[in-house]
């Protein structure tokens, strides 16, 4: 059991006020706030060993450079990779994204296909669709059940040996909705295809063994999980990474330059050109012990317990409609309240101090798949508590009264 | 007719009697749903205004050195900041509009209410305004 009230300590900005009102924070899909735990590492590198890593032979690039690569095998326990060298810090999921994909240009041809999801964030559509115009290669979608579910009937049968690869998110940023991701990538190899899954929002939330999923490509971003913003990760399997070229040029990433040829650096070093993120590095090192400090199934049965009571409260209230009402979901829900346009509500909302998501969430096929404007999101947190729900519930109907 | 200026401190006196944000917004719903109805015709991609969380059609016409504007949303509270901005601009010369400096907006304080993509929205709005205004200018 976690103790809410003692965590809501370690967060600085959950005291803050909004508007005159105490802030009520819903929407962690978005960013999840950061513990004193981590800010503290952070302003430590700046104040104390800032220095330039893996070259310097001084004591502070020594320091520096243990500590970057600490969090290197921070990560690479955590999500039960098989070496360190096979976790590449990256500015986020979108970043990691793109290495793969502009990596695999030269590896699609205009006979192949590629398989995503109607439920995918645009990160995980738009980079697919460069790579196809640019091969010739075909994209096709998995459609979504109408309670927001993936349809792996459809999978089953778009699974065709022409396919190459399947990228798909672990958790729908939109519904919250959690993917059979085994299955999935199961059935991917069975079919001879690789898989990279989008864990953006799925890494927060539970734990993940990468090597039991067997998974091909896996990325995530340090700031939903209680890290800073613009750094995350791409793991890939050892061979997979060695076989695609590098993405960006530059320092760190060779062996050796000359005129005549240039030799790259080894994995991870390959994909990591340039001075990195160093304190963020650092930092989503000290946030993933943070919360394993809290413990993550720890974590996920709090969770479970605010999204249950927030679902309950919210279907209390006339003409609520819920995407994406299933078992299996993460602490986020998507609605409306009537024909009241999300943007409305969500003003509102704010001036009652609460923070949602409101819009298309970058997910404008599932808006198209329900035929609507966008929803207004809320999404919990470990250190969100019931009381917080209620307050957020009695603001939306106000809101809801205020809008007629 | 009343000058842009006129109006606009006519608007920022009628604010002055809210005693809080809430009864702000629920003036702003009331105008948006007050707000003429929208000729179907124009609610074409054309006169779609960039830059809004919400869908917001504005439409302009000219005639007799005035321009006149009609406008629509999706969304209620972006319906009734138009139909602000409508009572502003709409039936004036086009040399007055694009001279106008707009201050009601912040003096109603509803600026510091606004999030950052409502209020680019808004600037949108008025700068499309503007640029109607140029056009009709350059016609004339």
């Amino acid at each position: 059991m976690l103790d809410v009230y003692k965590i809501r300590e370690d967060f600085p900005i959950l005291g803050k006020k909004v508007n005159n009102t105490d802030l009520i924070y819903f929407d962690n899909a978005a960013t999840s706030q950061t513990p004193n735990q981590v800010i503290e590492v952070i302003s430590d590198y700046y104040k104390q060993y800032n220095s330039n890593i893996h070259r310097g032979l001084h004591s502070l690039s020594a320091d520096a450079t243990n500590k970057y690569e600490n969090s290197r095998t921070i990560i690479k326990n955590h999500f039960g990779a098989s070496h360190e060298h096979e976790i590449i810090f990256t500015s986020g999921t979108t970043h990691g994204i793109n290495i793969i994909s502009s990596g695999l240009e030269k590896l699609i041809s205009s006979k192949d296909e590629l398989i995503v999801s109607e439920m995918e964030h645009h990160s995980n559509i738009v980079p697919w669709q460069m790579l196809c115009e640019k091969t010739g290669s075909k994209l096709k979608v998995i459609p979504i059940n109408d309670d927001g579910s993936l349809n792996m009937d459809e999978y089953k049968s778009l699974l065709t040996p022409a396919v190459k690869f399947v990228f798909i998110n672990h958790v729908s940023n939109t519904l919250g909705i959690v993917n059979p991701v085994k299955e999935i990538i199961d059935l991917a190899h069975m079919n001879n295809s690789k898989v990279l899954i989008d864990g953006a929002q799925g890494a927060a939330h539970f734990k993940i063994n990468l090597k039991e999923l067997d998974v091909d490509y896996y990325v995530a971003s340090a700031h939903k999980l209680c890290g800073p913003t613009g750094v995350g990760f791409l793991y890939g399997k050892s061979e997979l990474l060695n076989s695609l070229p590098p993405y960006q040029g530059g320092g760190e990433m060779i062996s050796t330059v000359t005129f005549n040829k240039t030799e790259y650096a080894d994995l991870p070093h390959k994909f990591e050109a340039g001075t990195p993120n160093i304190a963020g590095v650092i930092g989503f090192g000290a946030a993933i012990e943070y919360m394993n400090s809290i413990g993550f199934d720890n974590i996920e049965v709090y969770e479970k317990e605010l999204l249950d009571y927030a679902t309950e409260n919210l279907k209390k209230i006339e003409n609520v409609k819920i995407y994406g009402d299933v078992d299996d979901k993460i602490s986020v829900i998507s609605f409306n309240v009537g024909n009241h346009h999300p943007s409305d509500i969500g003003s509102i909302l704010d001036q009652y101090g609460v923070a949602v998501r409101t819009g298309q969430h970058c997910t404008q096929p599932i808006m198209d798949h329900f035929n609507i404007p966008g929803t207004v999101r809320a999404s919990f947190s470990f250190y969100n508590t019931k009381s917080e729900i209620d307050l957020f519930i009695d603001a939306l109907k106000k809101a809801s009264k205020m809008l007629g | 007719m009343q000058s842009i200026q006129q109006i606009q401190d006519q608007i920022i006196e009628e604010f002055d009697f809210f005693q809080d944000w809430s009864e702000k917004y629920q003036y702003l719903i009331d105008l948006g749903k007050n707000l003429p109805e929208f000729n179907d015709s124009n609610r074409v991609d054309s006169n779609l205004i960039k830059g809004c969380q919400s869908k917001v059609w504005l439409n302009s016409s000219f005639d007799n050195n005035i321009v006149i504007f009609e406008a629509d949303s999706d969304a209620i509270i972006s319906k009734g900041i138009i139909s602000l901005l409508i009572r502003v601009f709409s039936g004036h010369t086009p040399d007055e509009i694009i001279a106008a400096n707009i201050d009601f907006i912040e003096k109603i304080g509803l600026n510091s209410h606004l999030s950052q993509t409502r209020a680019n929205g808004l600037l949108s709005m008025i700068k499309q305004i503007k640029i109607y205004a140029l056009a009709y200018q350059a016609k004339n």
